[in-house]
């Protein structure tokens, strides 16, 4: 993959409804963080890299250009980059690429979302051209679509997705409480979730995610600098990203193939066979709790159609062989352009011991992952705490 | 947000009722865009959309692969190649996904309750993304149980064809 990269510092936002603050102050709030994190200076960074959500969110077009001064970008290269909900990979996968090239040696990744500024699901309808298939637009529809699709196949019951979705919620929402910069900080009973008015059948309220604002900032180094400028660097041992056909009934989406593949490429890289025994901790993108438990499968974490079974038993709660989203995950925090960031900076906290109180005991290997497109796109980044 | 929000008919798409500048709130600055494109279609979905108008399904093949794919395609979007040869569709498929609409929000092609499905039409190698419905979507537990024993749907003409996707009004049990 070219040159070995670490994540040297990570800064994020209290995310939420921030209308205390204007965007470009918002972005500005992670980017002094990350800063004084890495415990270097805009003079040390050789470029930046920044994405969101499309203009039709953000209400202006390229919103990096009036975020400028925020993101320090003055006097040195920019790069844009965005996939929708998967922008925050592949920020971080461009300013990989830019060190591991040895075009750059420190590169500074931003990412960030007003969502509560603009209109999400109006947003989501022009992610599709307007005339075939824009009946399906709307982040619930699609996915509940997914959801369907996924039980059809493998013939599962609705009332073990059900309870399996809620388990999911209930972690999920444990995380939120344990994480001061998350956005939905509840606790909820199971039965909560399961009597809450549904949005998309089988999909209830407490399946999905909030809409926040949040900003998320990373700095990633060459060896040479990490070692020179950070304590404990957290090392990029691989990642994988992959697109898939536009039209969203020419593929199958229950055995979702962008998934599979970019994550099989992720573990190649960081030499893991066995994922769900190797790694200590994982950052799935869980913006519908019927989601995670396809995404569970597709990134090889169990078995295919098994992933409720896997999920009743506790294999990814608190405790559990591989805890999922201690953060809280989408479910409790969504910025969109930023969640993507946010899972790898959660991924490089827990490697670098620095999660506080939802920290995952002694971890060393973390995925993180985040998915975007009309339903096209998926990408995975794996840190660890060992070169 | 919904009561901000209607169908306009001709557009069959939902437009924002309040568009005139509200009184400015302290602490924010509202501030509305609206732009309009007008898209080429190009030939392949200008005859798709005839066919739309005329009551008739297309896709169309790949030479490579063979795979017949609706709505027709200029070019097969795994093998690259030219997909010239046009096929009529059975109206009828059988579903593979689907999903209760029960929310309203900005830029929805109509009013909920509806149901987006994948439906699969016979001899198509992919399938197409539209409305279910012919029956009564009000109680979201009855759709469920309703939806429990539908497998097969056919296709509904609009009264009124534009030469567009809605022409096909949606797809009823069979």
């Amino acid at each position: 993959m070219g040159r070995a990269v670490a994540v040297i510092g990570t800064g994020q936002t209290k995310h939420g409804r921030r209308d205390d603050l204007s965007y470009p102050d918002l972005v500005r709030e992670a980017v002094k963080k990350v800063f004084e994190d890495a415990g270097i200076t805009p003079r040390d960074v050789d470029g930046v890299v920044y994405g969101s959500m499309p203009s039709m969110m953000e209400g202006v077009a390229y919103n990096h250009f009036y975020f400028a001064d925020a993101l320090r970008v003055v006097g040195k290269p920019l790069l844009r980059t965005e996939t929708c909900g998967s922008t925050g990979q592949s920020v971080a996968h461009t300013a990989i690429h830019w060190v591991a090239s040895g075009m750059a040696d420190v590169i500074l990744a931003i990412a960030s979302e007003k969502e509560n500024e603009g209109d999400a699901q109006a947003t989501m309808m022009t992610i599709l051209e307007p005339f075939l298939q824009v009946v399906i637009g709307g982040a619930p529809i699609a996915f509940s679509l997914q959801s369907r699709e996924w039980m059809g196949y493998y013939h599962i019951d609705d009332a073990k997705a059900r309870e399996a979705a809620s388990i999911v919620s209930v972690d999920s929402h444990d995380g939120g409480l344990a994480n001061p910069l998350a956005h939905i900080r509840v606790k909820l009973s199971k039965e909560d979730i399961t009597n809450a008015p549904i949005i998309t059948y089988p999909v209830r309220f407490y399946d999905v995610c909030p809409i926040s604002d949040g900003a998320c900032a990373v700095i990633f180094a060459s060896e040479e600098k990490a070692k020179k400028i950070c304590k404990k660097p957290a090392w990029v041992k691989g990642i994988g990203f992959r697109g898939e056909e536009y039209f969203i009934g020419d593929s199958s989406k229950a055995v979702w193939q962008s998934t599979i593949e970019a994550s099989k490429e992720a573990y190649k890289e960081a030499g893991i066979t066995n994922p769900l025994k190797e790694l200590d901790v994982a950052e799935v993108y869980n913006p519908f709790s019927y989601q995670e438990l396809m995404f569970l499968e597709c990134l090889g974490l169990c078995p295919p159609g098994e992933a409720p079974d896997y999920v009743i038993k506790g294999t990814f709660s608190p405790g559990g062989e591989l805890p999922c989203d201690p953060s809280g995950g989408v479910l409790c925090t969504n910025p969109i352009g930023a969640a993507g960031l946010i899972r790898v900076a959660e991924a490089a906290l827990q490697v670098t011991g620095k999660a506080g109180e939802h920290q995952v005991e002694g971890a060393k290997l973390a995925l993180s992952h985040a998915m975007g497109g009309a339903m096209q796109f998926n990408g995975v980044t794996i840190l660890g705490s060992e070169l | 947000m919904a009561e901000k929000y209607k169908v306009d008919k001709d557009l069959v798409r939902m437009e924002i009722v309040d568009f005139t500048f509200p009184e400015k709130e302290y602490r924010t600055s509202r501030h509305d865009t609206v732009l309009p494109y007008n898209w080429a279609l190009g030939p392949t979905w200008t005859r798709f959309f005839d066919g739309l108008k005329e009551g008739k399904i297309l896709g169309t093949r790949c030479k490579k692969c063979n795979k017949v794919l609706v709505p027709a395609r200029t070019f097969c979007p795994i093998c690259y190649e030219d997909m010239q040869e046009w096929i009529e569709l059975p109206q009828e498929g059988s579903i593979e996904t689907w999903c209760l609409v029960n929310y309203k929000y900005y830029g929805q092609v109509k009013e909920p309750p509806y149901i987006i499905a994948q439906i699969h039409l016979d001899k198509a190698d992919c399938s197409l993304t539209h409305f279910i419905g012919g029956f009564n979507l009000s109680d979201p537990d009855k759709v469920r149980g309703k939806m429990k024993t539908v497998s097969r749907v056919k296709a509904v003409w609009s009264k009124e064809k534009h030469g567009d996707i809605y022409d096909i009004a949606h797809f009823k049990p069979v």
